[in-house]
């Protein structure tokens, strides 16, 4: 697939969702309704403010998300040669995630990913 | 202008007006968001450099990862709209200073392209970027730097559970 090909597709992505939103813009009728405003349009009413203090506990979600994002990223191109390099790429990959997944535990363990 | 010259205008315009965006944004929460789009310029200038796989870590790990850190650390500030931003003028000072420094080293860099064109290394034919091409090697040559880089993931995780879970 050329450079230009990908410049048609980028084009018809464009098109595709703008296009959406205006043919909605044409045949959806003004119906102003509070309740479409909010955040839980068939929920419990939100009261407050959005803006508020977090528990600075939630960061370490947050630290081991990262962590667990950049062992994806490496599964990538893994992902890629598998079929070509076989077996040893897939014991390769396998004593990665074991790896991690040791770590997984030990974060379970220590009760790091319980709703405080 | 060929098909590589147009993406190449429309990603440099978008990054410099995702930005700008983010420098003039007021919520710091849409300065995140403009941030992320700057990645999303980035990462398809990687692409257009053959540079694959540093298209994909600056996306997947800057603009979805760190992203979320940020977030989470204006949250944690609790910046919200009726706290006044502090003005002291020291710190505009020390701001206008390390901009200048920053705008200085961009200017001298600017000056040198011309030489740094006969400088710049490519490694065989400019391919080593390719997913395939790293993978391949990352799972033959490196394999133990790989395996190596897990451990260091674990101690990672293992530091940030000790220090968040200390109290």
């Amino acid at each position: 697939m050329g450079a230009s090909s990908l410049i048609v597709l980028f084009f018809a992505a464009i098109a595709f969702s703008v296009g959406g939103i205006s043919i909605a813009k044409i045949f959806v009728k003004g119906v102003k309704n509070p309740q479409k405003g909010q955040a839980y349009e068939c929920g419990i009413p939100a009261t407050g403010s959005p803006w508020h203090q977090f528990n600075v506990g939630y960061y370490l979600f947050a630290l081991i998300f990262l962590i667990f994002d950049v062992e994806l990223v490496f599964m990538y191109p893994w992902a890629v040669v598998v079929k070509q390099t076989g077996l040893t790429a897939l014991i390769e990959i396998l004593i990665f995630i074991f790896i991690l997944f040791m770590g997984f535990l030990y974060a379970h363990k220590k009760g790091a990913l319980k709703w405080m | 202008m060929s098909a590589i010259q147009i993406l190449f205008w429309f990603l440099s315009g978008l990054a410099l007006v995702s930005a700008i965006m983010v420098l003039i944004s007021k919520n710091p929460v849409h300065s995140v968001l403009w941030l992320v789009m700057v990645f999303f310029a980035i990462s398809g200038h990687y692409i257009l450099m053959n540079a694959q796989f540093l298209a994909i870590v600056n996306l997947i790990v800057y603009a979805g990862a760190i992203m979320v850190l940020f977030l989470f650390v204006i949250m944690l500030m609790n910046l919200d709209k009726t706290s006044d931003p502090q003005k002291n003028w020291w710190m505009k000072l020390a701001g206008v200073i390390s901009g200048g420094c920053l705008l200085m080293e961009m200017a001298t860099l600017v000056r040198q392209a011309a030489e740094m064109k006969e400088k710049t290394v490519m490694m065989k034919e400019g391919s080593i970027g390719l997913i395939g091409n790293l993978g391949k090697l990352l799972f033959s040559d490196y394999v133990v730097p790989f395996e190596i880089s897990s451990v260091l993931f674990l101690s990672a995780m293992v530091g940030a559970v000790v220090i968040g879970k200390k109290n």
